[in-house]
């Protein structure tokens, strides 16, 4: 009993302190990206830091070592201790972090989906933060890969894992883009490769691509890793002029193929702008200004106005931005 | 002597009649497997695991096991990343050596407290494992070396050389090779042997165990960091939470298959060179098969336990004396 | 708990006649205080006092017991493996499959519910599983006898790979509500996987110091060939132990999906580290033989603070796999050199 009651002050004494913590301190927002290591989480880290130093805003950063969906939950929990107000979160897994997601919320800490959502788990977080419209993303692609081959040939798509929900949607599109516009009547979809966003399984994958249709005239990898290892394989194999390869990829993974000419073109977004929409976002709602509401529109300096959608679903721009030679120059992430 | 030499050769006899059955399986099937475009493939495919294999054959053969050799594949990757990326102006063999030695030096530390306090080096790397891993973030600030920060020579050799086979090809074999003058035609490379057959026995014969058996190790580490050389030549970058991981699975999977006994003393170059063509054609196969990715591992893990109950078949005497004294 | 098990080790069925001889002559008996302070145990105990105080200096935020309970929960499963992997190694053998044994039987629990089987059956299933997956390791090793510590890396890579073939990279849920969520279900602020561990670790605690056969691990691990000889079924004793370890495996598997409640064949990757660490960090000697199961408890709850300190003062994952490497280098050095120590 005696022990119990010495429970009860301690965690009272952390409640009081982190309550009052919050009554006098800025906003404080964590963001615990993928894993630790991964050049494009270090873009959104960018977004959020600059955007905090202008909004004055308290703002870390921590990572598990491995994308594996169980190993953010300690990180979550240990913020939720620490009171933080808001987690931002890339998650690993679509649904196994539903239960401290909710714990987290309970104790009013603000919880946003940062870079993909959660298909069929929206109701466990407070807001998404997507890159771009997802629906543009497949026809997107299409078109940049039948500008390249003339709107003619087979062509492959060499994807993350079979699960991957935010390409398994870009490929659906990119299917459907393929067969009901006429444009791309003559461009043949002959198979579906999977790298599981492994360098090495990526490669010997697109190998086997390379090896199983000696007609191929495009490759579509919409997953940084992926294109990555394709362009690399392209130009081993010295088929860059038979194979088009493009993708969405960072600049500072695709410039080398850029440059020696592997690859004309790729796409992709701002990790950087997300972070910075995000912290934007986050200070709103936790100040009141903005209402976390389909059909709220907020401004963030230098990306113009932005819409919350439904289910809380924000898009950082419309279009993907595309790379090639004459612009990369000026990307640096 | 010449009973023990019928056994090696029946061993890899074993080993090339599986290979041969595994290619022959796989182009009935798909014919396409079968041609110098594939041949190209598995070639390209086996340098990185080839390089390793020997230095964990050698770590195998003296009755020992190195668990941490993909966490010292990246560290090596990474830091000779760092001395491409920051240095971009010196010459490349420079970083050729800071990935050798710190590959080495890594290893020799796996040799010292193996020996010096008399552990299982399977803990001890299990440990060095996660050890190496964190330095390795600490090292690279986990921060990516990006496609730009390898050197274009780096990256063609994993392309082409003049006689028009990869240079990476060339190096894992001229490793074996080197491996297999040492290991036949040096004291010390005997000695390894000694040692893994009766470490007990080994000081009585005048064998040092301890400096060679921390050879040993600062072999396979050395070997590890020339593969992460490799890694960068073929993948051309190098990422600190990618590189490397469970690669020490892939190794100690092609070396039981090539012979290689896990009880120590056992184990040829030919045999593991084999071993790993087999699991290059493995792996180059799945996909041209269309088998998904999601196999591989499951594959793995079975073909080491067959290899495991046919290495244990074979000493016993069949399975027949298997069994009796199973009984027993 | 504390003392039978250095008795074990001193008796003199388990001892080789040489040794034995040895220790007779070597000089005078260490002082009683001697004996009990340096203990392997001891040293756990006093690191875990230290590493909480230097938890709490790190951050404010760590002293609260009903955050420290709830973060242990994610080391907890692990924790009640290894209570299992101690005994198995004090009996001279290893298992490195467990973790992947707990994605298997998870995978298979998921799989099974999806199929439309009740939860208790999927359970079944799981639990199953387990046996099979243990058995499995157990004939290698005892009826193949095949050295366990590679057999347990071929089934480690074999188990998860399964998982994945069965599972792809989808992760299964849609459990019931009444399943999901062991990890919240408390008595008093303690959390019924907590107690489960307790429990576990007063039985076995309980079978390894006052049960024959207890006595009789302790034996096979200091000499099996003196065990055999004094009559004990080493076979059957270590099939039993790699059955109870892919047993528990799988209950375990089952914690972790309800705690989660989802699964994926990536569940508990890397996990064995952990277990072999908390096994280590106990004082349990790795070439078997002794050992005792107090010392796995307190180590459990040594890496409980120790990660749980670190992830909330915000330190980096690099530091966190550096300090976990290195203490589990450093624990097996401290280890066997209380052992060479109170040997002399």
């Amino acid at each position: 009993m005696l022990r119990r009651n010495l429970m009860l002050a301690a965690a009272l004494g952390a409640t009081l302190l982190s309550g009052a913590a919050y009554a006098a301190d800025p906003v404080s927002i964590v963001y615990i990206p993928k894993n630790t290591g991964n050049p494009y989480f270090d873009s959104i880290i960018k977004g959020f830091e600059d955007g905090c130093k202008t909004l004055g805003c308290d703002f870390t950063t921590v990572a598990p070592a491995s994308a594996e969906a169980t190993s953010q939950i300690p990180f979550v929990t240990a913020q939720i201790q620490r009171g933080v107000n808001v987690v931002a979160i890339s998650p690993n897994s679509p649904d196994a972090l539903n239960q401290v997601f909710d714990r987290a919320r309970g104790k009013g800490t603000i919880i946003l989906s940062v870079n993909s959502d959660m298909p069929g788990n929206e109701t466990h977080r407070d807001a998404a933060i997507l890159p771009v419209d997802f629906t543009k993303t497949g026809p997107s692609q299409v078109e940049l890969l039948g500008k390249q081959i003339g709107y003619e040939g087979e062509i492959a798509i060499l994807s993350a894992t079979t699960d991957a929900p935010d390409q398994n949607v870009w490929i659906a599109a990119m299917k459907e883009t393929l067969e009901k516009d006429p444009k791309y009547a003559k461009m043949k979809l002959v198979t579906i490769a999977y790298g599981d966003d492994d360098p090495q399984k990526s490669t010997t994958e697109t190998e086997a691509l390379l090896a199983n249709y000696p007609n191929l005239k495009g490759i579509i990898s919409p997953t940084t890793v992926g294109v990555a290892a394709a362009a690399q394989v392209v130009e081993t194999a010295k088929k860059a002029d038979k194979v088009k390869v493009v993708g969405l990829g960072t600049p500072n993974q695709m410039r080398r193929f850029i440059e020696n000419g592997t690859v004309e073109a790729f796409q992709l977004w701002s990790p950087y702008n997300q972070g910075l929409l995000a912290a934007h976002f986050a200070v709103g709602v936790k100040d009141g200004t903005i209402k976390n509401e389909a059909g709220t529109v907020f401004e963030v300096p230098g990306l113009g106005k932005v819409t919350v959608e439904k289910d809380s679903v924000i898009k950082t721009q419309a279009d993907l931005t595309t790379f090639d030679k004459k612009n990369i120059a000026d990307f640096n992430f | 002597m010449s009973a023990i030499s019928r056994l090696f050769r029946a061993r890899e006899a074993g080993i090339l009649v599986m290979l041969v059955l595994f290619v022959a399986v796989v182009s009935l099937i798909q014919p396409r497997f079968f041609s110098t475009e594939t041949l190209r493939i598995v070639l390209l495919a086996v340098p990185l695991i080839l390089v390793a294999a020997m230095g964990q054959m050698m770590v195998l053969v003296a009755r020992h096991v190195d668990l941490s050799i993909g966490s010292i594949l990246g560290f090596s990757a990474i830091a000779a990343g760092m001395i491409f990326r920051d240095h971009p102006e010196w010459p490349l063999y420079i970083g050729f050596a800071v990935g050798v030695l710190s590959g080495a030096a890594l290893g020799f530390v796996n040799g010292l407290v193996v020996t010096l306090f008399k552990l299982p080096s399977i803990i001890v790397t299990l440990g060095t494992l996660s050890l190496y891993r964190g330095l390795l973030f600490i090292l690279s600030g986990s921060k990516q070396i990006d496609p730009n920060d390898i050197p274009e020579p780096l990256i063609r050799m994993a392309q082409t050389s003049p006689i028009d086979i990869p240079w990476i090809v060339i190096i894992a074999f001229g490793v074996a090779f080197a491996t297999w003058l040492f290991l036949t035609h040096s004291q010390i490379g005997r000695q390894i042997y000694a040692i893994g057959s009766n470490p007990t026995a080994a000081p009585l014969r005048g064998i040092r165990v301890m400096p060679v058996t921390i050879l040993v190790f600062t072999l396979s580490g050395a070997l590890a960091g020339l593969a992460g050389l490799i890694y960068a030549a073929r993948f051309g970058y190098v990422n600190p939470g990618i590189t490397g991981v469970g690669f020490e699975f892939t190794v100690i999977a092609a070396v039981v298959i090539g012979g290689v006994s896990i009880n120590g003393g056992v184990g040829s170059v030919l045999g593991t060179v084999l071993g790993v063509l087999l699991l290059g054609s493995v792996q180059v196969a799945l996909p041209i098969l269309g088998v998904s990715g999601f196999w591989q591992n499951a594959i793995y893990g079975g073909i080491i336990l067959i290899a495991l109950v046919i290495d244990r078949t074979v000493r016993q005497g069949g399975l027949r004396g298997l069994l009796a004294r199973g009984g027993a | 708990m504390n003392s039978p098990d250095m008795n074990t080790i001193k008796s003199p069925v388990s001892a080789a006649p040489t040794p034995r001889v040895i220790v007779r002559e070597a000089a005078a008996p260490r002082p009683r205080w001697q004996v009990w302070l340096i203990r392997p145990e001891v040293v756990t105990l006093v690191l875990l006092v230290v590493a909480s105080i230097v938890a709490t200096r790190l951050s404010p935020f760590f002293a609260d017991l009903g955050f420290i309970l709830e973060s242990s929960t994610y080391y907890i499963e692990f924790a009640i493996v290894a209570l299992v992997l101690t005994i198995v190694i004090i009996s001279g053998e290893i298992d490195l499959s467990p973790a992947a044994q707990m994605a298997l039987s998870a995978c298979l629990f998921g799989t099974a519910f999806k199929a439309g089987a009740p939860i208790p059956v999927a359970m079944g299933v799981s639990l199953l599983s387990g046996l099979v997956m243990g058995a499995f390791n157990g004939v290698l090793v005892t009826v193949l006898r095949l050295p366990s510590i590679i057999v347990t890396i071929g089934t480690l890579i074999l188990y998860r790979g399964l998982a994945q073939v069965l599972a792809g990279d989808k992760s299964i849920s849609g459990f019931p509500g009444w399943f999901v969520g062991i990890d919240y279900r408390m008595v008093g602020i303690v959390p019924v996987p907590v107690l489960v561990f307790i429990a576990a670790s007063i039985l076995l605690g309980l079978f390894l110091g006052i049960t024959i056969y207890g006595r009789q691990i302790y034996q096979i691990g200091t000499s099996e060939i003196a065990a055999i000889h004094a009559g004990i079924r080493v076979r059957r004793i270590k099939m039993g132990l790699f059955i109870a370890s892919g047993l528990t495996s799988s209950i375990a598997g089952l914690m972790v999906a309800s705690r989660l409640g989802s699964v994926r064949y990536d569940l508990a990757t890397g996990g064995e580290l952990t277990m072999v660490l908390i096994v280590m960090l106990g004082g349990t000697y790795i070439f078997g033989g002794r050992g005792s199961i107090l010392g796995t408890f307190l180590a459990a709850w040594l890496l409980v603070i120790i990660a749980t300190g670190m992830t909330v003062a915000n330190i980096a994952i690099n530091a966190q796999l550096t300090v976990m490497g290195l203490l589990l280098i450093v624990s097996i050095i401290a280890t066997n050199a209380i052992y060479a120590r109170s040997q002399r």
